[in-house]
């Protein structure tokens, strides 16, 4: 019994490291072709309006009405100690440092990784990747890597869009909802905005859009199994996305701030 | 037989995880000849196509193809012995975020840089070459019909003119007069090219319109090579069952009852 629940353990330890090491090495094959001609503008412009542009609604929205949750919420917990000349602080800090990256990173990666994984996925089932190959044309550097390389661009510029909005739905709920002085609270987001807390998160969000990009290419390009195999590649890059978006929030977290 | 083979397969061996596919299987191709593969279903067909252009490794033996052995081959030398090839995929394999013209002139864009304008022109004479009007350069695969579908894989197979075209199963899922006609086209094709040709296929017919020499893949190597006209008598009991379609003889289907 406890034997079983042992190996166990040790075979799915060894799972990950498996998955971990084919994951890295094909971030790296990916990263080669970035660099390495011939390039494929086309497919970069068409990843690129994919990702940056077609995600500006839902990353918007998302935006937006964090902002003006965050408002709302911190003037529950500060008007307590009658501190509500911090709420700017609490929408412009969080928004820039955490919730913009990762909110942004989180709905593309549902959006785009999700569209990748099931696009690439398609073609390896139905011999398109394959045919490539046959075509003179490398796989990895026509589909992958120009969508690596237009997700790791595109998603700072997304953060930028979403660090606006989120703090314009803080002062619309701030000066609309709350009674505060419209000037009074711009001037706050403007004093306590640090150029270190943007450039951070900006990072982060490319970071972010490597992952969503390499999860999304990484389980369509190895899937299996026909139209089954297609959907849980998807499931499985949304998923995948979105946990070592976390997990990667934390660790660049710690770089930046933890001194 | 005093000329090396355009194509040499010694003891390929290919196995996926426990399920042995490919056990050793030696062929030769001549150039200029057209060869068809036949065997049942999963008998591995595909696969040996698939090792023979490199899109799947092999576990052992050799292939040579013009004496240049494969394995060991990286990047630019596997990219040139690749570009001698031409493959029909057994589903079509177009590509389906590209119009037609795009599909057929895909390997001209990789490979010699001429202009887009151009390569529509070409894709539109290679489309005009399997029967399909200029109008149809400009649908998606999906708007197109199997039969339809097929032909625009062929016209991408040929159209940077390889010296080596495979089929996998070109008649498959269509109508025994379209098949007839997707037959000759690839007579024609091949003729045309002067390339050397290998195709799988199931039927009979097909075999015997496409090729001068056939093979038999039955448990993972060649069992039975010949004169494609000699299949349908071949004297070779697994053959004769399998081109005839008995149900009785030496091949045992797991098929439970
Ligand atoms: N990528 C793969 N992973 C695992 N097994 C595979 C893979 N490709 C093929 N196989 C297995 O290899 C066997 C041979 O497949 P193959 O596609 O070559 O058959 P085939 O002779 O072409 O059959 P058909 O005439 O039906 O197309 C099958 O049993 C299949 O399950
Ligand atoms: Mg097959």
């Amino acid at each position: 019994m406890l034997l079983d629940g042992v190996a166990a353990l040790g075979r799915a330890t060894l799972d990950v490291c498996r998955f971990a090491g084919r994951l890295a090495l094909f971030a790296l094959e990916g990263l080669s072709h970035i660099v390495r001609p011939p390039f494929y503008g086309r497919m970069f412009l068409r990843a690129l309006i994919e990702v940056g542009y077609f995600s500006l609604p839902v990353v918007a929205l998302t935006a937006i009405f964090t902002g003006m949750v965050l408002a709302l919420q911190s003037y529950t917990g500060f008007s307590r100690f009658s501190a509500e000349g911090a709420i700017a602080n609490v929408v412009v800090l969080s928004m820039t440092r955490e919730l913009g990256p990762v909110l942004a990173g989180l709905m593309v990666a549902g959006r785009v990784g999700a569209a990748m994984a099931a696009e690439l996925g398609t073609m390896r089932v139905t011999d398109q990747i394959d045919a490539l190959a046959t075509l003179s044309t490398h796989p990895m550097k026509y589909l992958v890597a120009p969508r690596l390389f237009a997700a790791t661009l595109a998603l700072p510029f997304l953060v930028v869009i979403a660090d606006i909005l989120g703090v314009m739905g803080g002062f619309i709920v701030a000066t609309a909802k709350l009674g505060f002085n419209p000037y009074v609270y711009l001037h706050n987001t403007l004093t306590f905005m640090q150029t270190e807390d943007v450039v951070s998160g900006l990072v982060k969000a490319a970071v972010f859009g490597f992952i969503v990009a390499l999860m999304g290419c990484f389980q369509g390009y190895n899937s299996r199994g026909g139209a089954e195999g297609v959907g849980s590649a998807t499931t499985a890059a949304v998923v995948n996305a979105s946990v070592l978006i976390l997990a990667f929030d934390y660790v660049l977290t710690e770089m930046f701030f933890a001194r | 037989m005093s000329s090396t083979p355009l194509i040499r397969i010694r003891g390929l061996k290919k196995a996926f995880g426990e399920k042995v596919v490919l056990d050793g299987v030696d062929l030769d191709i001549e150039a200029g000849t057209s060869l068809v593969i036949i065997g049942g279903s999963g008998s591995g067909k595909s696969v040996l196509i698939k090792c023979l252009l490199g899109l799947i490794p092999f576990d052992a033996g050799e292939i040579e193809v013009g004496g240049v052995a494969l394995s060991g081959l990286r990047g630019r030398q596997r990219e040139a012995v690749r570009a001698r090839f031409g493959m029909l995929f057994q589903n079509a394999a177009l590509f389906d975020s590209l119009p037609v013209w795009e599909n057929v002139a895909f390997g001209l864009l990789a490979r010699h840089q001429i202009s887009r304008r151009e390569a529509r022109e070409a894709a539109i004479g290679v489309l005009a070459q399997v029967g399909l009007a200029a109008d149809v350069a400009d649908l998606y695969p999906a708007e197109l019909s199997g039969g339809m579908q097929k032909r625009v894989g062929l016209a991408r197979a040929i159209a940077a003119r390889p010296d080596i075209l495979c089929f996998d199963e070109p008649t498959t899922g269509l109508d025994p007069i379209m098949g007839a006609i997707i037959d000759g086209l690839i007579v024609d094709c091949v003729k045309r090219l002067g390339s050397t040709a290998i195709a799988i296929t199931h039927d009979m017919a097909s075999a015997q319109r496409i090729g001068d020499r056939a093979a038999m893949l039955y448990k993972g190597r060649i069992i039975w090579e010949g004169a494609a006209a000699d299949l349908l008598n071949s004297g070779n009991p697994i053959v004769d069952q399998f081109t005839h379609g008995r149900r009785e003889g030496p091949i045992q289907m797991d098929v439970r009852r």
